[in-house]
C-alpha cells in the first residue's frame, strides 16, 4: 500500500462508484449552513462511514446521489462539500 | 399493585421507516385523519387493541429524522412529544426503527430516551432485515438500550402481534427529563454511541455488492433515467386517461339508468326536473371523474411508497433548479395534478420557507383532475371526429400549465433579494414493493373526501343552480322572453367576461365553478337542457357547444380553465398553509390576472385572425 496515495477530499470531489471513508466535517460560518452540517450529522455522517458518490448530475455535478449504509441520499455539492472523505485512489 | 398500563401511545420514526404501514396494520379501518391544531400536518388516529382485548388509541406522529426540527413536520412531532403542543402527552411512546437501517434509525431511539416518556423500541421491516441476512440480536439490544425491543413485519396480519403483547405489560417508572436542542459535539457523542450499540448487536453482510446501487445508478442516469421517468409519467397519464374512460363509462350508465328510472315512474312536474336533472344529472356528472382521480392517486401512492419518486426528484432538481426551485417541490406538484390541495400540503417537507412559497403559489397551475371534465368538453366540441387532435390539445394544456408555473416560479425568483441557497437533502430510501393495504387505506381516504364533497357542496349547489334556472325572474329579455334568476346573473356578469368572449351561460356558470371547477360542466349542462330538450345531456351539451359557441370563445374559455383561481377550497388550504392572508390574495389576484389577460388575447387574436 502506498501511503502517498491516501488524500482527504470533500466528498464533492469524490470521483463517481468510489468508496471512501468519513474522515470529519468542516463547520461552516454561516448559520444556515450550520443547521445543515447539524442534519448532515444526524444522519450518519460520522467519522468511519464509508460512503460512495453513486450518481451526479451531468450538469455542473449538481445535485449528487450519495450512498450511505442503507441508504442513499440527493446532496447539493454546496452541502457534500462539508463532509471530508479519505481516498485510496 | 395494580401499574398502571399504556392508554394513549404515540408512533414516533425516522421518514420511511414504515411507521404508516405499522400505523394502518394496528388501527386497520378504526383511524381518523384530522389536522394539529393551527397547522396542516396531517393529524393521524386510531385505536387498535392489544392482545388482551384493551383499546388504545394511536397518534401516528409526522415522520422526523430529528427533534432538531428543519421543516414543519417535524416540529409538530417535536412539539407533540416534548409536551409543547395542545396534544395530551402520549403515556408511551413507541419507537419504530427500520431493522433494515438500525444504524440510521437507533439515533433517533436515543435521542427520544432522553424525553422522560416511557418508551418501546419496534424493529420493523423484521421479513425484510433477514432476507437481507441481517441479524440482530433483540434482547443485547434491550439490555444495551435499557428499554423492551420488540419486531414487526407490517406487511404480515400477525405482524405486530409481539408488540400489542407489550403494551399489556405495565408501563415502567421513568425519571422525569427535559429534551434540550443538542450541538455538534453531543450529536458526535450520541452518533458514537449508537455505532457502539450497533456493532455489539447488529450484523450484515457487507453493502458495497448492494444491487440497489446498481438500479440507483441506471435510474438516476443523466439519458436512461429521464427515459425512465418519461416512460412512467405517460403510463400514469395513460392509465388515467384510458383506464379511467372505461370506469367512467359504467358509471354514466348507471346514472343514466337511474335518471331512466326516476323518469319513468314519476309524473312530469318540478321535484322530476330537480331529481333528474338537478340531483342525478348534477351529482352524476361529477362522480364519473371519481376513477381518474384514484387512479392517479394510486399511481402517486404505489410510485412513492416504492421509493421511485424521490429518484425523480433528484433526476428533477437541475432543470427545476432554472425556474428557482429545487427538486424537493417535484412531488407536491406531481400531486397538484390529481388536486391542489394535497399537493400544497406536501409542500410541508419542503423546509426552505421561500421554495415552499412559491411551490404553494404555482400549485394551481398544475391542471388538476377537476379540470378534466371542461377541458374534455370543450376540446371534444372542438375536434368532434378527430381524437388524434383532441388528444394534442388536452396534452398542449396540461403542458401549459407547466410551463406557466415555472415563468412564475422564475419571476418570484427574480423578487428574491436575498438568492438564499436552498437545500436540497433528501432521502433516497431502499427501494421496496409498496404495501397493499397502506395503498387500499389511501385510495379508500381520497374516495371519501371526494364523495364528501360531492354529496355537500356539489350536491347543494346543483340544486340552488337548478332553482336559479328554474325561478323565473320578474323582468323579460330583449326578445321578450322569461329569463330565469341565473340568466339574469349570467347577464350581469357578461358585462366583465364579454372582452373575453363568455356569453351569459358561460359567465353564470364560472360561479358555481369557484366552489368546484367541475360543476362548470353540469351548470352548462343544466342552462341549456332546460330548454327541453331530450337525450343524453352530455352529448347534447356537446353538440350545442359544437354549433353555437364561436371558435374564439372555445378557446378562450380552455385558456380560462388553464389559469383561473378555483376552487375555493384552494384559496383555504393557502390561507392556512401560509397563515397569511396576503398571500392567499396574491395567489388569486396573479391567478386572475393570468387567466383574464390570457383569455383577451386569445380571444380578440382569433377574431382578427378568422375575420376574412
Amino acid at each position: 500500500m502506498d501511503k502517498e496515495q491516501v488524500r482527504t477530499i470533500g466528498l464533492d470531489q469524490l470521483p463517481e462508484e468510489r468508496w471512501a471513508t468519513v474522515a470529519g466535517v468542516t463547520v461552516p460560518a454561516l448559520a444556515s449552513d450550520q443547521v445543515l452540517v447539524l442534519r448532515l450529522l444526524e444522519l450518519g455522517f460520522v467519522p468511519g462511514e464509508r460512503v460512495q458518490v453513486v450518481r451526479e448530475a451531468r450538469t455542473g455535478r449538481d445535485p449528487l446521489a450519495v450512498r450511505l449504509g442503507h441508504t442513499t441520499f440527493a446532496l447539493r455539492r454546496h452541502e457534500a462539500a462539508f463532509i471530508q472523505v479519505i481516498t485510496t485512489a | 399493585m395494580s401499574a398502571r398500563q399504556p392508554q394513549r401511545i404515540a408512533l414516533l420514526g425516522n421518514p420511511n421507516c414504515g411507521k404508516t404501514a405499522l400505523f394502518n396494520l394496528l388501527t386497520g379501518s378504526r383511524q381518523k385523519v384530522a389536522n394539529y391544531a393551527g397547522v396542516t400536518v396531517e393529524r393521524k388516529e386510531g385505536v387498535l387493541l392489544t392482545a388482551n382485548g384493551r383499546r388504545v388509541s394511536v397518534l401516528d406522529l409526522p415522520g422526523a429524522y430529528s427533534l432538531n426540527a428543519l421543516s414543519s413536520d417535524e416540529a409538530v412531532t417535536r412539539d407533540v412529544i416534548t409536551g409543547h403542543s395542545k396534544e395530551t402527552l402520549p403515556d408511551l411512546l413507541v419507537c419504530v426503527a427500520d431493522a433494515t437501517n438500525l444504524r440510521l434509525h437507533l439515533r433517533l431511539v436515543l435521542e427520544a430516551r432522553q424525553l422522560g416518556l416511557p418508551l418501546v423500541v419496534v424493529l420493523n421491516k423484521m421479513d425484510r432485515a433477514r432476507q437481507l441476512g441481517i441479524t440482530i440480536n433483540k434482547d443485547l439490544l434491550a439490555r444495551e438500550l435499557n428499554l423492551p425491543v420488540v419486531g414487526t413485519v407490517s406487511l404480515h396480519v400477525h405482524g405486530a402481534d409481539e408488540l400489542k403483547a407489550a403494551l399489556d405489560e405495565p408501563l415502567r417508572e421513568v425519571p422525569p427529563a427535559h429534551w434540550k436542542q443538542p450541538g455538534v459535539e453531543q450529536v458526535l457523542a450520541t452518533q458514537r454511541a449508537v455505532l457502539g450499540i450497533f456493532e455489539r448487536t447488529v450484523s450484515e453482510p457487507s453493502i458495497d455488492k448492494d444491487p440497489s446501487i446498481r438500479i440507483d445508478r441506471f435510474l438516476m442516469h443523466p439519458v436512461w433515467g429521464f427515459v425512465v421517468l418519461g416512460l412512467v409519467l405517460f403510463a400514469t397519464f395513460l392509465a388515467v386517461f384510458s383506464g379511467g374512460d372505461v370506469l367512467s363509462g359504467w358509471i354514466e350508465e348507471g346514472f343514466g339508468a337511474l335518471a331512466g328510472m326516476v323518469e319513468a315512474s314519476m309524473r312530469d312536474g318540478m321535484l322530476r326536473g330537480l331529481l333528474v336533472e338537478g340531483v342525478i344529472g348534477g351529482v352524476g356528472g361529477v362522480i364519473v371523474f371519481l376513477p381518474q382521480i384514484l387512479i392517479l392517486f394510486l399511481f402517486i401512492l404505489a410510485l412513492e411508497a416504492s421509493g421511485y419518486l424521490p429518484r425523480a426528484a433528484f433526476l428533477l432538481d437541475k432543470p427545476m433548479s432554472a425556474a428557482g426551485l429545487s427538486g424537493r417541490s417535484f412531488i407536491p406538484l406531481l400531486s397538484s395534478f390529481a388536486c391542489a390541495i394535497p399537493g400544497i400540503m406536501a409542500t410541508r417537507t419542503i423546509s426552505h420557507w421561500r421554495d415552499r412559497l412559491t411551490t404553494i403559489l404555482i400549485a394551481p397551475l398544475m391542471a388538476c383532475s377537476a379540470r378534466i371534465p371542461v377541458y374534455t368538453l370543450i376540446v371534444a366540441a372542438l375536434f368532434p371526429n378527430d381524437a388524434t387532435s383532441a388528444a394534442l390539445v388536452m396534452v398542449g394544456l396540461y403542458l401549459l400549465g407547466i410551463v406557466a408555473a415555472m415563468t412564475v416560479a422564475w419571476f418570484i425568483k427574480r423578487t428574491d433579494k436575498e438568492h438564499a441557497r436552498s437545500p436540497l437533502l433528501i432521502e433516497l430510501p431502499a427501494y421496496q414493493w409498496p404495501d397493499v393495504r397502506s395503498l387500499v387505506i389511501g385510495l379508500w381516504e381520497r374516495a371519501m373526501i371526494f364523495l364528501r364533497r360531492v354529496g355537500t357542496i356539489i350536491l347543494a349547489l346543483t340544486i340552488v343552480m337548478w332553482a336559479l334556472y328554474t325561478i323565473p325572474s320578474p323582468r323579460t329579455n330583449d326578445q321578450g322572453a322569461q329569463r330565469s334568476l341565473a340568466g339574469e346573473l349570467g347577464h350581469a356578469l357578461h358585462y366583465v367576461f364579454a372582452p373575453i368572449g363568455f356569453n351569459e351561460e358561460i359567465s353564470f356558470a364560472l360561479v358555481p365553478g369557484m366552489a368546484a371547477r367541475e360543476v362548470v360542466v353540469s351548470a352548462l349542462g343544466t342552462a341549456y337542457s332546460m330548454e327541453g330538450e331530450e337525450g343524453d345531456v352530455d352529448d347534447q351539451l356537446r353538440k350545442r357547444i359544437a354549433d353555437e359557441w364561436p371558435l374564439a370563445t372555445k378557446l378562450s374559455l380552455l385558456l380560462w380553465m388553464v389559469f383561473a383561481p378555483q376552487c375555493l377550497s384552494t384559496f383555504v388550504v393557502v390561507k392556512r398553509e401560509t397563515g397569511s392572508w396576503k398571500q392567499m390574495w396574491i395567489m388569486g389576484g396573479y391567478l386572475f390576472g393570468l387567466a383574464y389577460l390570457a383569455s383577451f388575447i386569445t380571444y380578440q387574436l382569433t377574431n382578427i385572425l378568422s375575420t376574412p
